[in-house]
This record gives structure tokens, sequence and C-alpha cells, in this order.
């Protein structure tokens, strides 16, 4: 597009998040200040992902924008046209074909390939922010590797609830050494952090903090022996192509109790139903 | 006495600006041993155990502990991480005011756990259980387990935080004003309680305390301080029994008998 550089960030300040983006990669879960700029999108839309996706984008990247699974929803939608628009790139749906993957909330199904680069968008880096409010102290500890407050907290969720109660957002402890927020994904998709092929890159744009985790990184669920962690999803199948590994997200049909359960990664769901996968749902359809 | 001091310091001095807190201290400790330090308040008592235990870096002087493998440490000297784990293993810190150390939204058994976590427990069942043997010991009824602190009455809070420190069996504690915030009665159980815990464990403990009742039942030895400087030492009983020095003599005939 005339009258921006290219991928919309300047090239100094795309040089600043590399710097961030390789010093990120050397301590792997070590969260790195980085001077994040205002972008064209407001807070908590994916700031942070965005400038990371214009710093590492090549003209010969394929994109594509998910949000919390789905690519057809309006953040999904606007942030692929931006790059579209600003860099003139290529963008996909298909998992399979992209290069780079912005995602808010989820990881694909399909499992990633080690020349894909995968981009969080992280509303808040600091794992340990809800137990205890100081900066300062919460980087004293990631710096002592001193954890045992994020163990207290599930402590408390086991004593009260009698299982550790976190659904998403839930704390890992990365290359044994740090402590680290995968951002909102669902508990559902942290097994899939483990040893990925893909590098996952991380960019919180209103706390300015990149992460990042290199391939074949161990990422392990913070647990208890007695209580090992569970990943939790519904208990049924996708009612559109029938998936049952797949992590589903319940639709409210009508106003008399009626629920669908679909996946929630919608390429996925496209993908299975093109294979000729049908669901509970789908077979009513083909009966009417 | 011939067997290893526990802790040391020589020579400990520290100022702020133009008042002097700490004026050439010495310190021993031996394991199992109680050392309390008595004084008026703004004597450096409280100086000087942020001191011994490196919060505070003193001006001149050093302190020396011997880990349980017989090596000795320079306490400020040690890098920051061995220092914070001494502190949440070897050590442990009991505060005037128990709210300092407790957290005050976590029920008392994740409060008594949280030293063992931070020490790498993994086994939710274990954890448990040694926080409600714990609770027991202090006098805590055991279902209460899962309340949270808040819901304690103060003497109850105190109990806790000693179970919550105790819990790792730390070989030193240092205690300011342990009894300090409470009323008399539920003093006296304290006391009774921590002489009872310090001896079954036999854990090396500095007390600082401005009660030399406190200090006459609990401490083996005394250290009394006046502006900064320990004007008199020695065991407990001799000490306050036979004052030597003016200020000590003072101290000990303020007390009200009872």
């Amino acid at each position: 597009m005339k009258g921006y550089n290219f991928a919309y960030l300047d090239e100094q300040t795309k040089r600043m998040i590399r710097r961030a983006l390789l010093k990120a990669v050397a301590i792997p879960g070590h969260q790195v200040p980085f001077g994040s700029r205002e972008m064209p999108l407001p807070y908590g839309w994916g700031t942070g992902g965005i400038q990371v996706t214009a710093s590492v984008l090549g003209a010969g990247d394929v994109l594509k924008v998910i949000d919390q699974g789905a690519d057809d929803t309006t953040n999904a939608v606007s942030i692929r046209r931006f790059f579209a628009r600003t860099a003139g790139v290529r963008t996909t749906t298909r998992t399979a074909d992209a290069t780079l993957i912005q995602t808010r909330h989820r990881i694909p199904e399909k499992t990633l390939r080690d020349d894909q680069i995968i981009v969080y968008q992280v509303p808040q880096p600091e794992p340990l922010f809800r137990l205890e409010p100081s900066r300062v102290e919460t980087r004293r500890m990631h710096g002592l590797a001193d954890y045992g407050l994020m163990h207290v907290k599930l402590y408390e969720d086991i004593a009260r609830f009698g299982q550790i109660s976190i659904s998403y957002d839930y704390p890992v402890m990365v290359n044994r050494r740090h402590l680290m927020s995968p951002s909102p994904i669902p508990a559902f998709d942290n097994p899939k952090m483990h040893r990925m092929p893909a590098l996952q890159l991380f960019g919180a744009g209103r706390e300015k903090r990149i992460y990042a985790i290199p391939p074949w990184t161990e990422v392990r669920s913070l647990d208890f022996d007695d209580h090992p962690f569970r990943a939790i999803n519904a208990a049924r199948p996708c009612g559109l192509c029938g998936a049952t590994d797949a992590y589903l997200d319940e639709v409210v049909t009508d106003d008399r109790g009626g629920r669908l359960f679909v996946c929630s990664d919608t390429d996925h769901c496209a993908e299975r139903r093109a294979a000729g996968h049908v669901g509970e749902e789908g077979l009513k359809e083909a009966a009417e | 006495m011939t067997d290893d001091t526990l802790l040391s310091a020589r020579g400990l001095s520290l100022s702020f600006g133009a008042n002097d807190a700490l004026v050439s201290v010495d310190v021993d400790l031996w394991p199992g041993e109680m050392l309390a330090v008595v004084g008026e308040s703004g004597s450096g008592k409280t100086t000087l155990l942020n001191v011994l235990s490196g919060r505070l870096v003193p001006d001149a002087g050093a302190v020396w502990y011997r880990d349980p493998a017989g090596k000795l440490h320079d306490v400020h000297a040690m890098p920051a991480p061995e220092l914070r784990t001494l502190h949440r293993s070897d050590w442990g810190f009991v505060h005037q005011d128990p709210k300092q150390n407790l957290r005050m939204n976590v029920t008392a058994g994740g409060n008594v756990g949280e030293r063992l976590m931070a020490q790498g427990a993994r086994h939710y069942g274990n954890i448990r259980e040694q926080a409600i043997d714990w609770l027991h010991q202090v006098e805590i009824d055991a279902n209460r387990v899962d309340d949270l602190p808040r819901t304690f009455s103060g003497g109850m809070l105190q109990r806790l935080q000693i179970a919550r420190t105790l819990v790792t069996h730390p070989r030193l504690v240092f205690m300011d004003e342990p009894t300090g915030s409470l009323d008399v009665s539920v003093q006296a159980r304290l006391l009774d309680l921590i002489r009872t815990l310090v001896t079954r464990l036999k854990i090396a403990a500095v007390l600082v305390t401005h009660d030399i009742g406190v200090a006459r039942l609990l401490a083996h030895r005394i250290m009394v301080m006046q502006r900064g400087r320990v004007v008199e030492t020695g065991l407990t009983d001799q000490v306050l029994d036979d004052p030597q020095h003016p200020y000590t003599q003072l101290l000990v005939s303020s007390v009200l008998q009872a």
C-alpha cells in the first residue's frame, strides 16, 4: 500500500522487536521488555501479536489469523486484511498452507511443522500477577526460580474444589526453568506446546513484553504428583464433523435449552467435513 | 562450649545517618540454643536481627553461618539465590505482626504448605497431611485447615505463623517480638508452645523482646542492648538475678513484681 512501509511498522521498530525476539528465543519463557508501539487497533485486540507478526513477516509468507480457533471472526478477519493490504502477503485459512499463524487463545488442532511460526496474542504475560501484585517481586521470583507461590494457588484450588480449576491460561514451566503464561489458551491446548516443532512467539502489546518458546522445547503444565494435569474438554463429539479429539465450543441454539457442541477450530472442522466426516447435527440435516 | 557455633558475628556496626544503630556487636549462637536480645525500643534489637538474617547489610563486620555440612558462609557475601534458599529452608523468621508473614487470602493449609512447596514438595496429599499435623502441633483445630487466616484470632494467627515457619524444620529461627501484640493470657500459652517446640525440635533461636519475663522464660542466654551497644551478656538467670551494668539493673528493677 502506498505511503506505508512493508507490513506497516518502520524498519527501526522491526529491528528493535526482532532483537527482543532473539533474546526471548535465547532464554525460553523469559519475558523480554520491548518498546511497544501504538497500533491501529485497540489494546486487547492483539497489539502485541500484530507487532511480532509485522516484524517476522516476509514477502513470501502465507499468513493465517485465528481468533478463538475461528478464521471468520472480526478480529481475525481484520488483522488478516490488514497484512494483506500493508504487506501484500498471501493469506489463507488452511493451517497446513500457512507459514505464519497469528492466534488469539487457541492452538490449531493440526500438528504444526518446523517450517511454521505461531504468534500468540497475550493480554497478561505475568503468570504470577494475581498472586503477587508487585512486579519488582515477581521479577525477583523469576530470577531466583522461586515458584512455590504458584503451587500454593494450585493447592488452594484442590482444597476448595477438589481439583485444579484453571481452565485457561494454565501456567507452564518452560525448559524446566521459567514459569510462563501460555496466553489464555484452554488448558486443553497446553500439551501441544510441549516439544512443538514450530517456533512459538508471544507478544503482549499493552504490557510491553515479548517471550518465546524455541522449537522442541520442554513445556510442562504445573501439577501435583497425586493430582496430575488433565486437559478438560466437553465430553461430546463435534456436532458437525463428529471429531472426538478436538476442542469444542458450546453454542446455544434456541431458548429451550438446545445446544450444539462444535469444533472451535473452524478450519479443522471444515477439512474433516470435506473429507466426509459427519456429526450428529449433519446426520439430522441429511435426514430432513 | 566445645561445639561449633551455628551463627557468629564479629564487630557488627551500622548507623543510619547520625544514629548509631549497632556499634561493634559480637554474637555467638550454638545449635539448639535460644538467645534473647533485650533492651528498650530504639536500642537496635530489631536492626541486629535484620543484620544477622542478612536483610540489612552492616557498615562493618561480618556474620558467619555454618550449614549442616559444616561449611561456613559469610551471610552478606552469599549470592541472593543462596540466601533466599537459606531463608526458606534452614532459617525461619517470626514477625511481631503475623500478617506480615502470612498470606491473608490463602487458607491456613496453603500458608503452612507454602514453604514445603517452595522446597519442591509436589504431592498434595503429603503436603496437606503435614499441614494438618502442624496445625495440630500449634493447637489449631484440624478442621480449620481450609479457613482463611482473616477468620482467625490474633493468637491463632501468631501460632499459624509459627507452624508455617517451623514446617520445614529450620535449624535457626529469628523471632521479632513474637508475643508483642497479644494479651497476657494468650502470651503465656504461646510462650509455652514456643518453648515446647523449640526444645523438641532442637531449634536455635534469636529472640528479640523488650519483655524481660519472656526472656527469662525462654532463653538460655541473654544480651542486653542500649543505644546500639551490647552492655551485658551471659546466662539468662545469671544476668537477671545479678545484673552488673547500671542499665541492666534499671531494666530488671523496673519490672513489676506480680
